[in-house]
C-alpha cells in the first residue's frame, strides 16, 4: 500500500486512487490516419518495464485529478517528477 | 568430512524407478542409494532448441518435445532455481471452469494430462481430484456461471448444481452467507474435474522425465539478452555464463517475457502483475473442496498439511515486486471470513507474491513471433492448471512450427483483428 | 510430582501471592501471576508437553518465546485458537490449553508408532509411492494425521477486532536494551515514536539476565526509561505487540495482543513510519545432534529466562554445550539459582579466555562436542565424543542446554527488502543494506556486547530524530556492568551424519540431517530446495531456532560457503497472526458497503424483494403477495405495466450533468451517434465505446440549454464511465473547458409507466404540460410537482408510455407516496427489476452484461443506425473498423421462439450447429415468459444470425437439445408506437 502524492490534495493512501496503467502517447487527432496495425499497436502495447514507468494515476476518492507519477515497478518508489498532466 | 560425490556421468539414461519396492529397498541402506532427480552438466555453447524458464511450462515443453518430437538437444535454462517461479508460488488449484469454445477444450486436455500423469511420469503429485465449488451470491454472476455450465458440458467438462443445504454439509466452515448477510448466499454449482496437487513436484517430476530423455536442466543461468541474426531470424542468447546459440529459442518465463523481447526489440501486448495468496497454520482437515467465491473475489482450499491456502485479487498497478499490499491482502482476509466467521482465530502463516503477465484480453499467448525461430508461452495469469496442455503445444509448435489445434486460438495474430478472446464475461481488466 | 516443587523461593518477575488456576490435557494446576503457560508447567514438573508433527516424537519446552519450535498447544473455551507455542501464552486465571497433534495425551499418544516406520518415510518419501492406485486413494489417512490443532468451530463469542491507522517520525521494533536506549533518545528530541514490543514485559533480554546498569539491578533502568516514555506525548507504546510485516514504503504492520478496552480481543496497527528502528534482538539457535529433540534439551537463554524471569528451575543437574560464549553466563545464573552443573562442553579448542575457565570445580571439556542424548521422555544423560580422541563419554543430567550461538533477528529488515550477508566471526547472516528508511541496531544488527548496544542505539536515535527534523538533547547511555566480547566457532552439526534419523534440524516438522543429505543427494540442493523437498523451516516456528544450521549443513555437505548458499525469503507474518486481527472487525456491509435509495424502507415494507443489482445497490428484485409463486409475481407486474400502470424506482441510474464551451465536442467524442443536432429540451439514445471498440455503456443525453447537458448511463457503469469521461478529458483533451458534475445520488426517481401513466400526472398539482404534444417522447421538462422541483424525461426502458420524474433525493420519497396515493385507485402497482427484464426483452431493448458481453459491437446488436457516418472520429471507431475489417462471421442478435411456446430456455445456454455437441455458434442471452405473447420468448446472438430469420436453431442444454425459431429480436410493439404515445 502506496502513499501518493496527489497534486491537489497531498499525500494520501493507495486505496483513495485508481491506477490507470502506464502513460502512452496522446490520442491521435485523426486516427484514420494510421494503419490498422499502427492502430493496434497503440491500443494493445504498453511498455512493461523492470524499473522505472510513467504512469497515470486518478485521485478518485478525492479530487478526481488524473496524474502522472514515474514509479518503479521493482522497488515501487515514486519517483520525483514535478509534472503533471492537468492543469 | 564425507563429501558426496556427484553422479555427473550417468552413462545411461534409465530413470531410477520410484515405488514402494524401492522405497523399501533404499530404506535398508539408509537412502543412500538414491540418484540425482536431474544431472548437472557442463553447458554447451550450442543446441538446438533453448527454452529459457525451468518452471511448470519451459520443463513440460521439454518433457513433451523429447517425448513426442524425438528432440533431445534440448536446454532448459533457468536465472535462479528450478521451478523457482511462479509454480514455487501459486494456489494449486487446476480447474477447466472456462466459458468461451476457444478455451475449455484446452483445459480439458490440461486435465486429462494431469490426471494420469504422476504414473507417467513416476513420480507422486499428489493429485487430489477433490472437485471446486463455485458459492455464489448474486444473479448476475449465478447466470454467468450457469453460461460456463452449458458451454463446458459441449467440451466434456463438469458443473453440478448444489442446493444451499448441500452445500453447507459439504462444507462445515461456511456458516456465513446466510440469508440476512450482506451478500446472502443464492446458489452454488459444484466443477467436478476441479483438482489440487503438490504444486512443487510437478516442476520436479518434469525435470526429472525430461532429463531422462537428455534434455539439460542449467540453473543460475540468467539470460541478460537474446540475439538476432542478420537475417532477422533467433540465433541465440548471451547468458551470465556466456553465450548460448540455437536457431530455436522458447520463452517461458512468465512475467519477464518482455524484459527479454524488449532486448531485440519486439514489444508484446503484456503487462506484468504482482498477484498474492497466503497461508494458515496447518489444522485438522476441514475443507475437502476447493471453494472458489467469485462475488468476494477469494478462493480456497485445504492442503494436504493442513494449511488454508487462499488467494485474493490481483494488485493495481505494473510490478515485479512480489510484495504484499496490506489493503488488497486484508480485503482478501475479509472477505474469506464474511464466508468463514470461525476462521477469526485461525492464524496467518506465510504469504508471497508472483509477477505475472497478462494480455490485454487476458487469454493466453502461445505462438510464434515476428522473429523467426523465437517463439512464446506467456500471459498465463494463473497458468498452473495449464502446465500439460500448455507443455504439449507448445512442443509441437516448437518442433513443427505450426499450431497444435489447441493453441490456434492462443497465438498473436488474434490482435490483428482485435479479436479477443474475453473470459470474465464482460470486460477485461 | 509435587507440585510448584521446581519454583524457587525468591526472585523472578512473578508475584507467588496470586495464584493462577489453569487446565492443562485435562489436569488442574496452579500458577502464579507473571508466569507463561511453560514457566508454570516447568514449575509444575510437566516435561513432556508435545508430540511431534510427523513421527510424534515426544517434546518438551525448548525455549522461552515465540522461537519456540517443539510445544505446541491449543486454547480451549472461547479462546479457541489453532496451535500457539507455549512459551507466548500469559497465564490467567481458568486458561484451558492442550497439547496439539497428539491422542490422547502426550505421555500417551498412540501415533508414535509412526517412530517405528521413521526410516521408511524419509524427506519428501511421499514423491516416491502412494501413486497406486492414485493419491486420491491415500489423501484422506495422509490429511488426518497431518495438521496440528483443530481449527476453532467458531468465531469469538464475545468481543471485537480493531484496526487504526498511525503515522509517526519513527517507529522503534523492540523494548530491549537497544530500543528503550533509542526510544528514549528519540522521544526526548520531541518526534513523535512508537514503540512496539513483542513481549509481556518491557526490557527484552534485560528480563532474563542478572545484568547490573549504573550498578544497580537492570529493571530499575527500564522501569525509570519506561517512565519517562509513558509521560511524554509525542510517545506510543505498544507492548504484547507484534510487528509482523514490512511492507513498501516504510508501512509496518503491527498487532496487539491485548489492547485496553476489555471488549476488545486484539488491534492490529498499520503504521506508516518516516524512520524505522529495527531493534529486535536475536535469536538463540540450537545444536544438531542425535536426540537433540528430547524433553530436557533446551537452549541456554530459555534456561536462563526461566531462572531469573520465572524463577523455575529447568532441571537439577545439566550439561551445557555450546559453541560461544554467550552460555557462560547462564553457567553462572543455573549455578546461583542451584542447579548442579555437570559439565560445560564447549567445541572449540580454546575458548575466549573471559570465559575459559568457569568458576568452581565445574567439568570443562574443550574441543568435546555432544553426540547424543539418552532417554526417550527425558535426558537421562548425554554422550561426548573428544573432538581430539574421538573418544566418546557418558555424563547423566536431566538438563541439557544448547547453545549454537546466535541469529539477529533479521526478519522485518529482510522484509523490506534489505540484504544479508553472512559474518563469519559471527556465523550467522546479519544485515547488509537497507532497502527502506530503516536501521537495525543491538542485536538485531549482530552487536552483542551491552555497552555497544547502547552506544549503536544512541547512535541510531540521534539519527533518526535529526533525520526527521527535530533537535537532539545531551543524553548518555547507561554502563554495564559486564560487557563481554563474543565469539563463536560454527558449529552445524556434531556428526558428520545420522543414519538413525533424529538428529533433527528443524524440530517442530521432523527434518533431520539425514533428510538433509538425502534432499542434496538427489540434486535438490539450492537452498528453496531443501526447504522445499525436507519441509524445513516451514513450520508454525517458520524454523527461527534451526534455518541456519540447515544452510550450514548444505554449506558443509555441497563444500561451499554459506554466503554462496544464502538464506531463504523472509516471509510475513513474522509470527503468525490471527485473520480477525488483520480483517480488523469490518464485517458485512462494512466490507461490502451497499447503497439504498431513499425509497428502499418503503419498498422493504411493501413485501419487496431486495437484492444486489450492479454498484453495490441493493433494489427490489419484486413484490410477491401471499401465494403467488415467483413467475406468477413477475407477471403480474409485467401484465400490469403493459394493460395499466406501474410504477418504479429508478434512482441508481448513473447521472452526470456536462457543462461548458466544450460540452458538446465532449459527448460527441463518447457517443457513436450524433448529438450536435440536438435541440434543448430533448434527449437522445446514445452508445458508448471504449477505445478497442468494445460497448462501454448506453443511455440517455439531454440537452438542458446551450453548453449544458445531463447524461445517463445504466447503473452498472455510473463510476466506469465517470472515470473513463474524466480520463479522457483531463489527459487527452486538458485544453477542452468541460465540467461534469456527477449527480446520481443528488437526483433520485420515480418512473410512472403503462397506459395510464399520463391520467396520474393530469391530476398531480404541476406547472407542466404532459400532453404528448407539449411533452413529446424523448424530451425534458423542468418544473415543479407538487411544489417539489422536478426534471421529468420521457424515456422508456419498458416500450410504454412512461415518465421519468427525477426530484432531489430529499424528496423522493415524499413525490413517491404522492404518486402511490393518486395511482392507487387506478390499481398502480410497483415492479422490480425481475418484471423489467422482461419488459425489456420482449421489446429486444439492449442489457449490459446479457447482450453486451464484450464480443458484441453495436452493428451486431443491429444498431447500424448508432454508427455515425458524418462523425469523423469518436472514441472506438478506429477499433471497430479494424476489428470489421476481416472475413470472419460475427455473432449477431436475434429473436427466438421455442417450438414448443412453454419452453423456457436456461439463459447463457449455446446454440451448437443441429444441436450437436461440438463448439457452439451462439449463445442466449435473455429469455423470459413474455406477458404480451404469453410464450416464452428469447434474445440471442448467433453467428450469422439475421441472414438466418425464419430458419431453425438448436439450443443445446446439456443432453437435451431445444429447436427455435430465429426470428426479428423484438416481440412487442415493432414500431414502438406506444412508448410515443
Amino acid at each position: 500500500m502506496l502513499e501518493i502524492t496527489c497534486p491537489f490534495c497531498g499525500p494520501r493512501s493507495e486505496t483513495e486512487y485508481i491506477n490507470g496503467g502506464p502513460s502512452k502517447v496522446n490520442r491521435a487527432e485523426s486516427p484514420d490516419g494510421f494503419t490498422d496495425s499502427e492502430w493496434v499497436d497503440y491500443l494493445i502495447l504498453a511498455p512493461n518495464p523492470l524499473g522505472p514507468v510513467k504512469e497515470e494515476w486518478c485521485h478518485i476518492m478525492g479530487c478526481s485529478l488524473w496524474f502522472t507519477i514515474t514509479r518503479d515497478t521493482v522497488t515501487h518508489e515514486i519517483l520525483p517528477s514535478p509534472e503533471t498532466s492537468n492543469e | 568430512m564425507a563429501k558426496y560425490s556427484y553422479d555427473h556421468d550417468k552413462a545411461r539414461l534409465s530413470m531410477q524407478k520410484y515405488s514402494l519396492f524401492s522405497l523399501a529397498c533404499k530404506t535398508l541402506n539408509n537412502h543412500q542409494g538414491w540418484r540425482q532427480a536431474w544431472r548437472t552438466l557442463p553447458l554447451k555453447n550450442e543446441y538446438e532448441i533453448l527454452i529459457i524458464g525451468a518452471g511448470g511450462h519451459g520443463l513440460a515443453t521439454a518433457y513433451y518435445l523429447a517425448k513426442y518430437h524425438g528432440i533431445t538437444d534440448v536446454a532448459v535454462i533457468e536465472k535462479g532455481w528450478l521451478g523457482g517461479g511462479n509454480i514455487a508460488r501459486n494456489t494449486v488449484t487446476i480447474r477447466s471452469n472456462y466459458m468461451r469454445d476457444e478455451s475449455i477444450p484446452f483445459y480439458v486436455k490440461s486435465l486429462e494430462l494431469y490426471e494420469q500423469l504422476s504414473q507417467e511420469l513416476n513420480y507422486n503429485l499428489m493429485y487430489s481430484k477433490r472437485g471446486m465449488i463455485d458459492v455464489i451470491q448474486t444473479y448476475p454472476k449465478l447466470r454467468e456461471i450457469k453460461r460456463r455450465m452449458l458451454s463446458m458440458h459441449l467440451h466434456g467438462s463438469t458443473y453440478k448444481s448444489l442446493d444451499i443445504e448441500e452445500l453447507r454439509r459439504q462444507i462445515p466452515p461456511l456458516t456465513g452467507g446466510g440469508p440476512d448477510s450482506r451478500l446472502p448466499i443464492i446458489s452454488s454449482m459444484l466443477h467436478t474435474d476441479a483438482a489440487v496437487c503438490r504444486h512443487d513436484a510437478v516442476a520436479w517430476g518434469y525435470a526429472r522425465a525430461a532429463d531422462d530423455y537428455g534434455v539439460e536442466i542449467h540453473q543460475n543461468t540468467a539470460v541478460q539478452r537474446l540475439l538476432k541474426g542478420a537475417d532477422g531470424s533467433i540465433e541465440g542468447v548471451i547468458t551470465n555464463r556466456g553465450k548460448i546459440r540455437a536457431k530455436k529459442i522458447a520463452l517461458a518465463v512468465s512475467g519477464h517475457t518482455t524484459t527479454l523481447t524488449d532486448t531485440v526489440g519486439l514489444q508484446l501486448p503484456l503487462r506484468t502483475f504482482n498477484l498474492t495468496a497466503f497461508v494458515s497454520e496447518p489444522v485438522k482437515p476441514l475443507l475437502d473442496v476447493i471453494v472458489n467465491c467469485p462475488d468476494l473475489g477469494v478462493y480456497l482450499n485445504q492442503s494436504d498439511k493442513g494449511e488454508i491456502v487462499i488467494g485474493g485479487a490481483s494488485d493495481v498497478g505494473q510490478s515485479f515486486r512480489r510484495d504484499i499490499k496490506q489493503d488488497v491482502f486484508e480485503d482478501s482476509v475479509r472477505a474469506t471470513l464474511e464466508l468463514f466467521p470461525s476462521f477469526k482465530r485461525l492464524k496467518l502463516l506465510r504469504q508471497w507474491g508472483g509477477a505475472l503477465d497478462i494480455a490485454p484480453d487476458a487469454t493466453p499467448i502461445i505462438s510464434k513471433t515476428k522473429i523467426p525461430g523465437l517463439f512464446v508461452s506467456a500471459g498465463w495469469w494463473g497458468g498452473f492448471k495449464a502446465i500439460p496442455a500448455g507443455g504439449l503445444t507448445f512442443a509441437h509448435l516448437i518442433a513443427n512450427n505450426e499450431n497444435h489445434l489447441l493453441n490456434e486460438p492462443f497465438t498473436l495474430d488474434r490482435f490483428d483483428h482485435l479479436n479477443f478472446i474475453l473470459e470474465s464475461g464482460t470486460t477485461a481488466h | 510430582m509435587s507440585k510448584g516443587s521446581r519454583r524457587l523461593k525468591t526472585g523472578g518477575e512473578i508475584d507467588r501471592s496470586q495464584i493462577i488456576n489453569f487446565e492443562f490435557n485435562g489436569t488442574q494446576y496452579q500458577g502464579c501471576q507473571g508466569d507463561s503457560l511453560a514457566s508454570a508447567l516447568m514449575a509444575n514438573n510437566v516435561s513432556l508437553t508435545a508430540r511431534s508433527f510427523k513421527y510424534h516424537r515426544p517434546r518438551g519446552i525448548m525455549g522461552a518465546n515465540s522461537e519456540e519450535p517443539a510445544s505446541y498447544v491449543e486454547l480451549l473455551g472461547d479462546a479457541a485458537s489453532g496451535s500457539q507455542p507455549i512459551t507466548t501464552i500469559v497465564l490467567r486465571e481458568g486458561l484451558r490449553a492442550k497439547a496439539v497433534n497428539c491422542w490422547p495425551t502426550p505421555s500417551f499418544d498412540l501415533m508414535s508408532v509412526n517412530q517405528l516406520i521413521k526410516n521408511f518415510i524419509p524427506a519428501g518419501f511421499y514423491y516416491k509411492t502412494l501413486m497406486w492406485p492414485n493419491w486420491h486413494f491415500f489423501e484422506p489417512h495422509i490429511r488426518r494425521i497431518a495438521g496440528l490443532a483443530k481449527a476453532p468451530e467458531r468465531a469469538p463469542m464475545s468481543g471485537q477486532y480493531e484496526s487504526r491507522y498511525w503515522f509517526c517520525d519513527v517507529l522503534i521494533v523492540g523494548a530491549g536494551p537497544a530500543g528503550l536506549m533509542a526510544a528514549l533518545t528519540v522521544a526526548r528530541s520531541g518526534a513523535r515514536i512508537v514503540l512496539v514490543d513483542d513481549g509481556s514485559l518491557p526490557g527484552g533480554d534485560l528480563l532474563n539476565t542478572k545484568e547490573l546498569l549504573n550498578g544497580q539491578p537492570s529493571k530499575i533502568w527500564v522501569n525509570n526509561v519506561i517512565d519517562e516514555l509513558d509521560n511524554l506525548k509525542n510517545v506510543l507504546r505498544l507492548q504484547e505487540s507484534s510487528a509482523w510485516a514490512y511492507r513498501e514504503q516504510n508501512l509496518v504492520i503491527v498487532t496487539e495482543r491485548h489492547p485496553a478496552p476489555k471488549q476488545l480481543i486484539q488491534r492490529t496497527w498499520r503504521i506508516r513510519a518516516r524512520r524505522v528502528i529495527i531493534a529486535s534482538g536475536a535469536i538463540e539457535r540450537t545444536l544438531v545432534f542425535k536426540n537433540n529433540d528430547r524433553p530436557g534439551v533446551m537452549l541456554a537463554s530459555a534456561v536462563q529466562a526461566y531462572i531469573n524471569r520465572y524463577a523455575t528451575l529447568p532441571g537439577k543437574r545439566a550439561v551445557i554445550f555450546t559453541n560461544n560464549d554467550s552460555a557462560y553466563q547462564v553457567a553462572e545464573d543455573m549455578i546461583a539459582a542451584g542447579i548442579e552443573i555437570a559439565a560445560i562442553v564447549d567445541c572449540r579448542k580454546d575458548p575466549a579466555p573471559t570465559h575459559a575457565s568457569p568458576t568452581g570445580d565445574i567439568v570443562h571439556k574443550t574441543n568435546h562436542v555432544v553426540t547424543k542424548v539418552v532417554g526417550r521422555r527425558r535426558v537421562r544423560a548425554v554422550n561426548l565424543r573428544s573432538n581430539a580422541t574421538g573418544d566418546i563419554k557418558t555424563i547423566a543430567c536431566d538438563l541439557l542446554c544448547v547453545s549454537g550461538g546466535w541469529n539477529p533477528t533479521v526478519h522485518l529488515f529482510s522484509q523490506a527488502r534489505g540484504s544479508l550477508r553472512y559474518e563469519d566471526s559471527l556465523s550467522t547472516f546479519v544485515p547488509d543494506t537497507a532497502a527502506q528508511a530503516n536501521v537495525c541496531i543491538g542485536a538485531a544488527a549482530g552487536k552483542f556486547g551491552l555497552q555497544e548496544i547502547f552506544a549503536d542505539a544512541l547512535e541510531a536515535g540521534h539519527r533518526a530524530a535529526i533525520d526527521c527534523g527535530f533537535k537532539i538533547l545531551e543524553l548518555s547511555a547507561p554502563i554495564a556492568q559486564t560487557s563481554a566480547p563474543y565469539s563463536i566457532e560454527a558449529l552445524w552439526h556434531s556428526n558428520s551424519d545420522d543414519l538413525s534419523a533424529s538428529s533433527f534440524v528443524d524440530i517442530q516438522n521432523d527434518v533431520t540431517l539425514h533428510d538433509v543429505h538425502l534432499a542434496i543427494r538427489e540434486g535438490f540442493g539450492a537452498i528453496e530446495h531443501v526447504k522445499r523437498y525436507t519441509t524445513g523451516g516451514m513450520g508454525i516456528d517458520q524454523g527461527k531456532t534451526g534455518n541456519i544450521n540447515i544452510i550450514g549443513a548444505v554449506a558443509n555437505q555441497m563444500n561451499v560457503a554459506l554466503a554462496e548458499i544464502g538464506t531463504t525469503t523472509y516471509r510475513s507474518p513474522f509470527v503468525p497472526i490471527e485473520l480477525g486481527a488483520i480483517a480488523g472487525g469490518r464485517e458485512d456491509s462494512a466490507v461490502l458497503p451497499y447503497r439504498h435509495t431513499p425509497i428502499t424502507q418503503w419498498h422493504k415494507d411493501y413485501g419487496a424483494t431486495m437484492y444486489e443489482s450492479g454498484a453495490h445497490w441493493r433494489r427490489p428484485g419484486y413484490y410477491a403477495k401471499v401465494g403467488e409463486s415467483l413467475q406468477q409475481t413477475i407477471n403480474r407486474e409485467a401484465l400490469a405495466t403493459r394493460e395499466n400502470l406501474a410504477i418504479y424506482d429508478g434512482s441508481p441510474l448513473g447521472k452526470f450533468e456536462i457543462s461548458g464551451q466544450d460540452a458538446i465536442k465532449l459527448i460527441e467524442m463518447l457517443y457513436t451517434n450524433q448529438f450536435s443536432n440536438l435541440k434543448v429540451g430533448m434527449g437522445r439514445y446514445g452508445v458508448m465505446l471504449t477505445e478497442d471498440g468494445r460497448i462501454l455503456d448506453d443511455g440517455v443525453t439531454f440537452k438542458l440549454h446551450d453548453d449544458h447537458y445531463l447524461m445517463s448511463t445504466s447503473t452498472a457503469n455510473a463510476q466506469t464511465v465517470y472515470r473513463h469521461i474524466q480520463r479522457f478529458l483531463q489527459i487527452e483533451r486538458p485544453e477542452w473547458r468541460v465540467w461534469i458534475t456527477p449527480l446520481t445520488t443528488q437526483w433520485s426517481n420515480a418512473t410512472l409507466c403503462g397506459p395510464k401513466a399520463r391520467q396520474v400526472l393530469s391530476q398531480l398539482n404541476s406547472d407542466i404540460d404532459f400532453s404528448s404534444h407539449a411533452f413529446p417522447f424523448m424530451g425534458l421538462r423542468e418544473g415543479t410537482i407538487e411544489g417539489i422541483k422536478t426534471r421529468v424525461c420521457r424515456v422508456s426502458f419498458t416500450g410504454e408510455l412512461s415518465f421519468e420524474i427525477n426530484v432531489r433525493s430529499r424528496d423522493a420519497l415524499k413525490l413517491w407516496e404522492r404518486l402511490f396515493e393518486i395511482g392507487k385507485p387506478l390499481d398502480l402497482v410497483p415492479i422490480g427489476s425481475e418484471a423489467n427484464h422482461v419488459l425489456r426483452v420482449e421489446k429486444g431493448f439492449l442489457s449490459l452484461g446479457h447482450e453486451v458481453d464484450g464480443t458484441a459491437d453495436p452493428y451486431d446488436l443491429g444498431m447500424s443506425w448508432v454508427m455515425s457516418k458524418q462523425k469523423a472520429d469518436y472514441i472506438g471507431k478506429r477499433a471497430v473498423k479494424v476489428r470489421r475489417g476481416q472475413n470472419r462471421a460475427r455473432r449477431e442478435l436475434v429473436g427466438l421462439l421455442t417450438d414448443d411456446p412453454y419452453r423456457l430456455v436456461t439463459e447463457g445456454a449455446p446454440l451448437t450447429p443441429d444441436g450437436k455437441l461440438e463448439a457452439s455458434e451462439g449463445f442466449v442471452t435473455a429469455s423470459v415468459w413474455s406477458v404480451a405473447r404469453s410464450r416464452s420468448v428469447a434474445l440471442a446472438l448467433l453467428a450469422d444470425g439475421r441472414n438466418r430469420i425464419g430458419q431453425k436453431a438448436y439450443v443445446r442444454i446439456k443432453n437435451d437439445v431445444i429447436p427455435v425459431t430465429i426470428t426479428q429480436p423484438c416481440f412487442y410493439d415493432a414500431d414502438s408506437e406506444l412508448m410515443r404515445s
